[in-house]
This record gives C-alpha cells, sequence and structure tokens, in this order.
C-alpha cells in the first residue's frame, strides 16, 4: 500500500529512493509502528526524509496523503484552482519575452505578482485587463497580447492532472540550472587543487628513509617530510549589491564553499566594475577601502583571481571616467580591470547571469571580451569549464 | 529469522532518560536504528543535545560507549585501523621480537574497536562534517556490511555485534547522498517551551517556578533578536541558569520592564558571539530610549 505514497513523495520532490521504502517496509514488518498513526508518521520520516529543508514538503505530502483526498494533494502543487484554469501550464518565453519581463521586474516578481493577483481573484475570469485569464490584456492569462504575459494554460486535457498546473517545478528548474549546492561547488574547486609540501616535516618519505639507511649501512635513518597541502593561492573579488541581489545566495554559497577549500584564499567586494578601490566589510564599505593597487602589490602574480559578478551595468561605467554609479573614478574600470588582468594572468570571471542572456547585454559583451572569453556561468558545468581554465 | 524477531520483542527501547528529555520523533528514530541496526544521522542546531544523545542511548540501553570524534584531519582509515610501520623500523633496529608479527603494529581504530566489542555497543561518530568531503563515502560500505579488510594481515573484520552508529553532524558540509540513503535521519528541533521546562527540571529539579518562569521569558526574547549570529540554545540556557543559581539572582532580576536592569544578569553566557553582545547592548539601549522619551 505504501508504494502510491512512495509515488507522491517522489511527485512532490521528496528525494525517496527504493532502497529507503525497503527499509521503511522492512521496520513496519518489525512492528515498529504497531501502535498509532503518529508512531507510522515518525517512523516514515525518519527513514525518508533526510534533509531537514525537506521536511515541511513532507509533512504537506503526508497530511494530504492521508486524508485521503486526491484533490487536496494537487491542490498542493497546483495553486491555481483548476476550475479557473482549465489547461495545462506553459511557459514558453523567447528572448524578447524574457527581457520584457525585466520590465516588470524579473520573473520571480512576476510570479510573486501573479501569486498575489490570484488571492485577490475568486472566480474565473475573461477578457479585461487586470484579473487572470483568457483572453485579456493582463499580463497574466491565456491568448492575451500583452508582450509581457506570462502565458497559462493553452492547451491540453481537462483533467484531474490538475497536478501539473502552474507546476511550480516549471520555474523551480530554472532555478535548478543555476543552483548548486555548496557540496557541488567544491567538488568543481577541487579541480583548482594543487599540492605542494609546506609546513613542519611530519610524514614519513619512505622512498628517502630506504635510500639513507642503506647509506648509513644497514642502520635506520628515517627521512620526514611535511604533509601535502593545497597551495592553489585565489584572489576571490565579488560584485555586491544592485543588480546582484539576486544572486547573493549562490555567491554566499560559492564563498563559503571555497574559504575551506584553498590554504590562500582573499576576498575584496566591488560594486559593478573595479575601480581604483576595493573594500573586505561591505557594511563599512565606505570607510574601510583597499586601493587596488596596494591589493596587485600585496598579492603576487602567482595568486589565482577570480571575479564573481554579473557583469550587467552600462557600459558607460566600464569605459568612462566617472562612469561609476557611486563614486567620481578618474580612471575608467576597463583600465582598472586592465591592470589587474595584467599581474594576474590566471583569471576567469564567473557570472550568475544565465549564458543565453549575455549576448544581449552589451557590458557582459565587453567584460568577456576583456577577460579573452574567460567568462563562465556559474552552474556547475560553467565552474568546472572556468577551474580547467585556471589551471 | 524467527528467533532473531523475538529477540526483538524483548528488545530494550529508548524512551530518553532521567537527564535527557526526548521527544516521540526523537525516541521513535532511535528505535528504529536500534532495531533495524542502522546509523542514525542526527542534526540540529549546536547545543540541542546531539551528542548528548549518544551518551545517554548507551546509558540507558546499558551498553558500552564507543566515541569517535572527528576533526578535520581525520581520515576514515584511522577509524578502522593503522598500521604504525615506523615503530616497526625501530624495532627491527634494536632487534626485537615483536618485529616478526605485523600483528603487534596494527593499531585499531574506534570502528574496530566497536566492532569487536563483546556485546553490542553504541558508537558515536561526532560532528561527521568537519572532516573531509570525501569521507563518509569512505566509510559507506564499513557501516552498510559492518565489515572491512585488513591488508597487512589479510583478515576481514567482520562486526560481532552490528553496533548502533550514531552519527553527529552540524551541516558544516553537505553529505553525500549515497551515505544518506544508509542512514535514518532525525533533526532535533529546538525545543518549545513545554520541553524546554522539562529539560530544565531534569537538570535543575527543585528550581523555584518564578525564576524558572522569568528566565525563559528573557531566553526566548534574546533568541528572538532577529540578526543574531549564534542564537543562545538550550545547553546555553543550562549554563545560564547555572550561573544565576549560584550568583543567587532574585527573579525580579530578570524582568525585563526594570529599565534599569534590562540587560539580563550574566548574559555573557547566553551569547557568546562578540558582534552579538554588541548588536544586543545597542538593541537594548535603542529601546530604553524609546521607553524613556515615550
Amino acid at each position: 500500500m505504501l508504494v502510491p505514497f512512495f509515488f507522491c513523495l517522489r511527485d512532490g520532490g521528496v528525494k525517496v529512493s527504493v532502497t529507503e521504502l525497503l527499509v521503511l517496509l522492512e521496520a513496519l514488518q518489525r512492528g515498529l509502528a504497531d501502535n498509532s498513526v503518529d508512531d507510522f508518521y515518525y517512523l516514515a520520516r525518519t527513514a525518508l526524509v533526510k534533509d531537514e529543508s525537506q521536511l515541511d514538503r513532507f509533512d504537506r505530502i503526508f497530511a494530504a496523503y492521508y486524508r485521503g483526498a486526491e484533490d487536496s494533494l494537487s491542490d498542493l502543487f497546483a495553486e491555481v484552482p483548476e476550475d479557473w484554469l482549465r489547461r495545462q501550464a506553459e511557459l514558453h518565453l523567447s528572448e524578447e519575452e524574457k527581457a520584457q519581463i525585466e520590465s516588470l521586474g524579473g520573473f520571480e516578481a512576476l510570479m510573486e505578482a501573479l501569486r498575489e493577483r490570484l488571492e485577490d481573484q475568486e472566480d474565473r475570469h475573461e477578457g479585461g485587463n487586470r484579473w487572470i485569464g483568457t483572453a485579456g490584456t493582463s499580463p497574466f492569462g491565456a491568448y492575451g497580447y500583452n508582450p509581457e504575459g506570462v502565458r497559462i494554460g493553452q492547451s491540453g486535457s481537462r483533467h484531474r492532472s490538475a497536478v501539473k498546473v502552474w507546476d511550480q517545478r516549471a520555474y523551480r528548474n530554472l532555478d535548478d540550472s543555476l543552483e548548486l549546492g555548496t557540496r557541488n561547488i567544491k567538488i568543481a574547486l577541487r579541480r583548482l587543487r594543487k599540492f605542494a609540501r609546506e609546513g613542519a616535516a611530519d610524514q614519513l618519505d619512505l622512498n628517502a628513509t630506504i635510500d639513507s639507511t642503506a647509506r648509513n649501512g644497514g642502520l635506520l635513518d628515517l627521512r620526514l617530510v611535511p604533509e601535502r597541502h593545497n597551495a592553489v593561492k585565489v584572489l576571490l573579488c565579488l560584485d555586491i549589491g544592485g543588480s546582484m541581489d539576486d544572486h547573493v545566495r549562490v555567491c554566499e554559497e560559492l564563498f563559503s564553499a571555497a574559504r575551506s577549500e584553498f590554504k590562500h584564499l582573499e576576498y575584496f567586494y566591488f560594486h559593478n566594475c573595479v575601480y581604483e578601490s576595493m573594500w573586505k566589510d561591505n557594511r563599512r564599505r565606505h570607510t574601510e577601502k583597499t586601493p587596488t593597487l596596494d591589493l596587485v602589490h600585496t598579492y603576487g602574480p602567482d595568486y589565482k583571481l577570480v571575479f564573481v559578478g554579473d557583469a550587467t551595468m552600462s557600459p558607460y561605467e566600464i569605459v568612462y571616467p566617472g562612469g561609476s554609479v557611486e563614486h567620481w573614478n578618474d580612471e575608467p574600470g576597463a583600465l582598472w580591470l586592465q591592470r589587474l588582468l595584467d599581474t594576474y594572468p590566471k583569471a576567469i570571471w564567473l557570472n550568475p547571469e544565465p549564458e543565453e542572456r549575455w549576448r544581449f547585454t552589451p557590458s557582459i559583451k565587453l567584460i568577456n571580451e576583456m577577460m579573452g572569453e574567460r567568462m563562465f556561468p556559474l552552474t556547475l558545468a560553467g565552474l568546472d569549464e572556468g577551474m580547467r581554465a585556471l589551471r | 529469522m524467527t528467533s532473531r524477531l523475538d529477540g526483538d520483542m524483548d528488545r530494550q527501547r529508548f524512551l530518553g532518560t532521567d537527564r535527557y528529555i526526548a521527544t516521540d520523533d526523537l525516541t521513535m528514530a532511535v528505535n528504529a536504528a536500534v532495531t533495524l541496526e542502522r546509523p542514525i544521522l542526527i542534526k540540529g542546531e549546536p547545543g540541542t543535545g546531539k551528542t548528548q544523545l549518544a551518551i545517554e542511548v548507551a546509558r540507558s540501553l546499558g551498553k558500552p560507549l564507543f566515541e569517535w570524534h572527528i576533526k578535520s584531519t581525520t581520515k576514515a582509515q584511522q577509524g578502522l585501523y593503522e598500521y604504525d610501520a615506523v615503530a616497526r623500523l625501530r624495532d627491527s633496529q634494536l632487534g626485537d621480537d615483536r618485529v616478526h608479527d605485523i600483528r603487534n603494529y596494527i593499531v585499531r581504530g574506534k570502528i574496530w574497536e566497536a566492532f569487536a566489542a563483546e556485546e553490542q555497543p553504541v558508537l558515536l561518530i561526532d560532528e561527521i562534517d568537519k572532516a573531509d568531503i570525501e569521507f563518509p563515502n569512505d566509510l559507506l560500505q564499513e557501516l552498510d556490511r559492518m565489515e572491512f579488510y585488513v591488508y597487512e594481515t589479510r583478515e576481514l573484520v567482520r562486526a560481532r555485534h552490528r553496533p548502533i552508529i550514531i552519527v553527529t553532524s552540524n551541516n558544516e558540509k553537505e553529505l553525500p547522498d549515497a551515505f544518506l540513503r544508509r542512514c535514518f535521519f532525525h533533526y532535533i528541533q529546538f525545543p518549545d517551551r513545554d520541553t524546554m521546562e522539562r529539560i530544565i527540571d531534569v537538570h535543575y529539579p527543585g528550581l523555584k517556578k518564578q525564576l524558572l518562569r522569568e528566565a525563559l521569558e528573557v531566553f526566548y526574547k534574546v533568541r528572538d533578536v532577529a540578526g543574531l549570529k549564534k542564537k543562545p540554545s538550550t545547553s546555553e540556557l543550562l549554563d545560564w541558569i547555572k550561573l544565576l543559581l549560584a550568583e543567587d539572582i532574585p527573579p525580579e532580576a530578570l524582568r525585563s520592564d526594570n529599565a534599569r536592569s534590562a540587560i539580563p544578569p550574566l548574559y555573557g553566557a547566553l551569547l557568546k558571539n562578540e558582534q552579538d553582545v554588541h548588536l544586543f547592548e545597542r538593541l537594548v539601549f535603542l529601546n530604553r530610549k524609546a521607553g524613556g522619551s515615550s
């Protein structure tokens, strides 16, 4: 009887494997949860969910499943009343449309507005220019002619498969291409590892010991070497504020992963483009600045330079003196970027913006050219490629 | 198989102890792990009693406890055994007879000790997330089959009794899926007020009701301060109450509407982070100013 529940969990995005289901069944057979539904719930939870972030999802699915109501289960995922939204959701956005979505504050904002409006609206709706429905000019709904519109439900069956209407995962998947767990990041960063022996000699060097013992006429002469450490030095420059706010979480993950992976890691923040100074503490960015020249002189050319930024700005901010949005810069950002690149031959730029959009943003193109095409998307594949370029 | 099932019937169950309050879901998770002889992974905020759990499980079931504390330099192999080649070389130079048997130079690790125990032991692998990212992967086979191979002596070490393995993690690193699949999992939630009162009761029986109430009031208020880097947890609360008792602070002093002592006494026990202390002091100061002007 647990098989449908198992599939419900999987459909609901709780990562359950067959092994775990078998464990649960074994536990049931051993009579661990004979007493009550509560016991069963606790047992199922401890056996099937392995991440606290999934607990809530598990709870909702469990509740719905044991209420025995399939409809309420579909509501969990749909959130849009089935009667009102009759057809399967499709989110086909062309490049132009994507750009236009920006005018409404981005995809997330649009979805948030949609959600809010759904709460306001109770009945099915047609025409008009505000409410969601079909054939209107509101940004939301189907068959509309607002170019900023999100198309909802244009084809398909009037079925109980409301589960998939407004399928949340339709846009969660967008996230997934960006989403990097710290574990993934670390594994990608490992490509950068270059081991060298440093520090106190505390490991037995077998070859040298045999060699020198033989030389000693058989009398033991132990030889020790230092343990191998990761000797890669990294200078990490993170864009912060403004258009980067959406990506802060990803960047923080990258940062926390990077910190434990290298022996020498120095990090600095900048805003949009590098200029004559950067800072280490974002809260004191206006008082405690580090001149970029000092940075170049302090950290040798054996450091690898990694920029993380969306490089999305007005091209003026890069090429003109005084182009910075925050202060007056005597020399253009491009010159400072070039100085850094001249000092650090091994440099890459990681960009959290999806790669498809790069060619529509002049500033990204510009910086990518300056970087010698060493700009990579902040995805697992991009990180991998970037690390390879840094080696 | 039947005899094994019969054995389960009178198998002891863990229900918490006189020193440790376990919630229903926690006891279920532990008992599932005990019955099915699979590892259990415990996560939760620091100071919610993850490590303590293993100690109490061992105590209440009357089993020996082996503790393996993981550090950033710990390698999986160290839990199994280490071959002391240097000692053997030295002995060979000195003409010691021990040198002819390699077994004299195999040093058992915690896992081996647990595998070799006379009765079923409890094995605590503490803070597994501190180790290298591949560490859990290196232990998959050992934890699954409860056996490993010693290359030097060509012997297979198999657990005499599958130990009850309790693994704790502070979430510093994500653990690999393959490892998670083999474990039961429990996330220790921060205790609600009722549970907290029971917890304090087992630690300080006979604590004055009023002091308890005031202390909890202050404690949960401090926890609610937004932006704290490290929220005070159960262990900090217990330390704090101990200090309050030692200093003989009257319950009235904890009243927050008493403007003079708006900062709770001995709050250093609750807040461990310098930035948090600053933030807290600033907030209290602002509060007092606002209170004074209105």
